[in-house]
C-alpha cells in the first residue's frame, strides 16, 4: 500500500456511504470506533474493501490507513480482495463435521473447480470456509450470500447452486 | 407459564413462530419492564434477579444479579455513560439457541435489556451480533424501532425519568469476539484481542466505562423473573439450578433440535425423548455437552442432570447447553483434529501459548491421523495440552477451552489414539464412515 494518499481517491466514498457511516458514528463516543461498521457499510455496496476504499474510510474516520488495515485484516467477514457475485461459506465446525462436511466439501470443490479462498473464473462464486453458522440441527449447513441452507447433501448441491447466477 | 423463553414462540406457530409486537404485548409483553422501571429501584431489580439465581447462559454460568451488583452506582460511577452489552455473538460450535430466540421473539430480548439497563443505570445498550446473523439483526433493528415508537426505548421510557438508547452492532467475524473483553474491543472498532483482567468490565469496560456483558438467553430470562418473582423461577428447575434452559442436540440423532426444558433435565431425557435417540445403525460414543470447548462425556454420564454443578463434577461444563452427539462412525482422532483446527484458526494471536501451541497440537493430531504418529506422541500431546490449557498463561480462556475436549478425548478414547500410532494410521478410515 502506498504511503502517499491520493486526494481524489479519498473523495471516493458516495454520499450514501458517508451518510450511513456518519449515522453509526452518531451513537459512538468517537469516530474511530465506527471502523468495523464503516468497513461493512462500504463492503455491502462494493463487495470488498480495495486500497482506495480503505484510504477513503480511514480519512473519514480520522485514522491512519495502516491502523484501519490491521483491523480490516483481523476480521474474516471483511474482504480485502475482490469476491465473486456470490459468496459461499461452508461450515467446517464440529456438528457439520459429524454430519458429513467432508463429502460436501469434496463435491463443492469438484463442482466449482476451486478451493477455499478462491473465486470461479466466471466470477460467480467465491468459496470460503466458515465456523459454526448456528443451525446445527440442520447440519451440514452452508450460507450463500445471506441465505442459510441446511440439510445439504452432495447430490442436492447442483440444485442449490443453480439458484445463484 | 412454565416456558418463560419460548411460550410466545410456541403460541405464534401459525405465523411461523415469529412473535409480533402486538402478540408480544397481548401476552403481557413489556409489563415487567414497565413495572420495574416505574415502580422499583435499580437495587430492588438487582435483588430479584440475584434471589432468582439466574446464571449466565452463554457458557460461564456466573450469577447474573451478582454481576450486575459490581457496577458502581450513582456518583461512584463518575461522569459519563454506562453500558449494557448483549453478547449475541453466537459462535460456539454446536450452538444454535440464541439465533432462535432473536429471530422469533426479538421484543423479549429488548425487554430484558431494558430491565438490565435500568438495574445498572446504563444509558446505552448494544446488541453485539455476529455478522452472519442477517435475519436476526434485521428483526432486532425493526423491534428497536417499534419499541422506540411506543416510547419504550429512548428518552424517558414508559414516561419515567430513565432514558436508554439501544443499537445493534453487526460484527466483522471471529469466534474470539465472544470473549467479553475481546467483544468490547470489537465494539470500540478495534481488533478483537482480549484484555488483561483486572480491571473487569463492570468497573472498566466499553470505552473505559462501567459495562455489563450478558448473553442473549440470559437477558431473555429477566422479564419473566421480574413478572413472576424469584420463588416462581426457582420452582421451574427440577434439579439444583433455577429456571429453564433452551437445550439443543445435534449429531446423528433421529430428531435434532431445540427445546426449552427445566434446568436439571437429565441428559438421557434430552437424547432419548426429545432428540428421539440415535439414528438406525449408529451408536453413541460420547457427547460434548455444551459446545466445542466443553469436555467429552460418555454413555456412563447419561443420567446426569443438565445443571451447572453435576456436569462440572463429572469433569465437563454445561457450557451453552447445546450438545453435540458423537456416534461410532466418527474417528475421535480426526474429530479432535477438526476441533483443534477451529481453535488454532480462531486464536486472536496475541498470547504465545495459544498462537503457537494450538497449531502445533493440530499438526500433531494430523500426523497421528495420517500415519506419521510416533511412540511418545500421546505423552507429548498431554504435556503440551497441560501447558497450553493452564489458566494464567494467557489473557483469556480460549486455549483453556480448546484443551477441554483434547484432554478428555485422551482420557476416554486413549486406546483409539494408541491404535492409530500402532497401526500407522486411522483404523476407521475405510470402515463405517467410508
Amino acid at each position: 500500500m502506498s504511503e502517499v494518499v491520493n486526494v481524489q481517491l479519498i473523495s471516493a466514498l458516495s454520499k450514501a456511504e458517508t451518510a450511513a457511516i456518519e449515522a453509526e458514528i452518531a451513537h459512538l463516543p468517537n469516530r474511530e470506533s465506527a471502523a468495523i461498521s464503516a468497513l461493512r457499510i462500504v463492503q455491502e455496496r462494493r463487495g470488498w474493501i480495495s486500497d482506495e476504499s480503505l484510504h477513503a474510510i480511514a480519512h473519514l474516520l480520522g485514522m491512519s490507513a495502516h491502523a484501519l488495515d490491521s483491523i480490516a485484516t483481523f476480521y474474516n467477514l471483511i474482504y480485502r480482495r475482490p469476491v465473486g457475485r456470490h459468496v459461499l461459506m461452508l461450515c467446517d465446525s464440529v456438528s457439520c463435521y459429524v454430519m458429513g462436511y467432508a463429502g460436501i466439501r469434496e463435491a463443492l470443490i469438484e463442482k466449482l473447480g476451486i478451493h477455499e479462498g478462491e473465486t470461479t473464473a466466471d466470477g460467480r462464486f467465491t468459496y470460503l470456509p466458515n465456523v459454526c453458522l448456528g443451525a446445527c440441527d440442520r447440519a451440514p449447513v452452508l450460507m450463500i450470500d445471506e441465505d442459510l441452507i441446511g440439510n445439504v447433501a452432495p447430490e442436492g448441491l447442483d440444485e442449490v447452486l443453480a439458484r445463484y447466477e | 407459564m412454565n416456558k418463560p423463553l419460548t411460550e410466545r414462540i410456541d403460541a405464534a406457530e401459525g405465523s411461523g413462530g415469529r412473535v409480533s409486537l402486538d402478540a408480544y404485548e397481548r401476552a403481557d409483553g413489556y409489563s415487567a419492564a414497565r413495572a420495574a422501571i416505574t415502580s422499583m429501584t435499580p437495587e430492588e431489580v438487582q435483588g430479584v434477579v440475584k434471589d432468582a439465581n439466574l446464571r449466565g447462559r452463554g457458557g460461564a454460568g456466573f450469577p447474573t444479579g451478582v454481576k450486575w451488583s459490581f457496577v458502581p452506582m450513582g456518583d461512584a460511577a463518575g461522569p459519563g455513560h454506562k453500558y449494557l452489552v448483549c453478547n449475541a455473538d453466537e459462535m460456539e460450535p454446536g450452538t444454535f439457541k440464541d439465533r432462535y430466540l432473536m429471530e422469533n421473539d426479538p421484543h423479549l430480548l429488548i425487554e430484558g435489556m431494558l430491565i438490565g439497563a435500568y438495574a445498572i443505570q446504563a444509558d446505552r445498550g448494544y446488541i453485539f451480533i455476529r455478522g452472519e446473523y442477517h435475519d436476526a439483526a434485521r428483526r432486532l433493528e425493526q423491534a428497536i424501532a417499534e419499541a422506540r415508537a411506543k416510547g419504550y426505548v429512548g428518552d424517558q421510557v414508559f414516561g419515567s425519568s430513565f432514558s436508554v438508547e439501544l443499537a445493534v452492532h453487526r460484527s466483522g467475524g471471529r469466534y474470539i469476539c465472544g470473549e467479553e473483553t475481546a467483544l468490547l474491543n470489537a465494539l470500540e472498532g478495534k481488533r478483537a484481542e482480549p484484555r488483561t483482567k483486572p480491571p473487569f468490565p463492570p468497573v472498566s469496560g466499553a470505552w473505559g466505562r462501567p459495562t455489563i456483558v450478558n448473553n442473549v438467553e440470559t437477558l431473555c430470562n429477566v422479564p419473566a423473573i421480574l413478572r413472576n418473582g424469584a420463588a416462581w423461577y426457582h420452582a421451574l428447575g427440577v434439579g439444583e439450578d433455577a429456571g429453564t434452559k433452551v437445550f439443543g442436540v445435534s449429531g446423528r440423532v433421529r430428531n435434532p433440535g431445540l427445546w426449552e426444558l427445566p434446568m436439571g433435565t437429565p441428559i438421557r431425557e434430552l437424547l432419548e425423548v426429545h432428540a428421539g435417540g440415535m439414528q438406525d445403525g449408529f451408536e453413541l460414543r460420547g457427547i460434548l455437552p455444551g459446545g466445542a470447548s466443553t469436555d467429552f462425556l460418555t454413555a456412563e454420564h447419561l443420567d446426569l442432570p443438565m445443571d451447572y454443578g453435576p456436569i462440572q463434577a463429572a469433569g465437563s461444563r454445561l457450557g451453552t447447553g447445546t450438545m453435540i452427539v458423537i456416534d461410532d462412525s466418527v474417528c475421535i482422532v480426526d474429530l479432535s483434529r477438526n476441533l483443534q483446527h477451529f481453535f488454532a484458526q480462531e486464536s486472536c494471536g496475541f498470547c504465545t501459548p495459544c498462537r503457537e501451541g494450538l497449531p502445533w497440537i493440530e499438526q500433531l493430531l494430523a500426523d497421528i491421523e495420517e500415519g506419521r504418529g510416533q511412540p511418545g506422541d500421546l505423552e507429548l500431546l498431554e504435556k503440551n495440552a497441560e501447558f497450553i490449557g493452564a489458566p494464567g498463561n494467557t489473557f483469556c480462556l480460549h486455549a483453556t477451552g480448546a484443551m477441554e475436549p483434547m484432554n478428555s478425548a485422551l482420557k476416554y478414547f486413549r486406546a483409539e489414539f494408541e491404535a492409530h500410532i500402532e497401526q500407522g494410521g486411522c483404523p476407521l478410515r475405510h470402515g463405517k464412515a467410508g
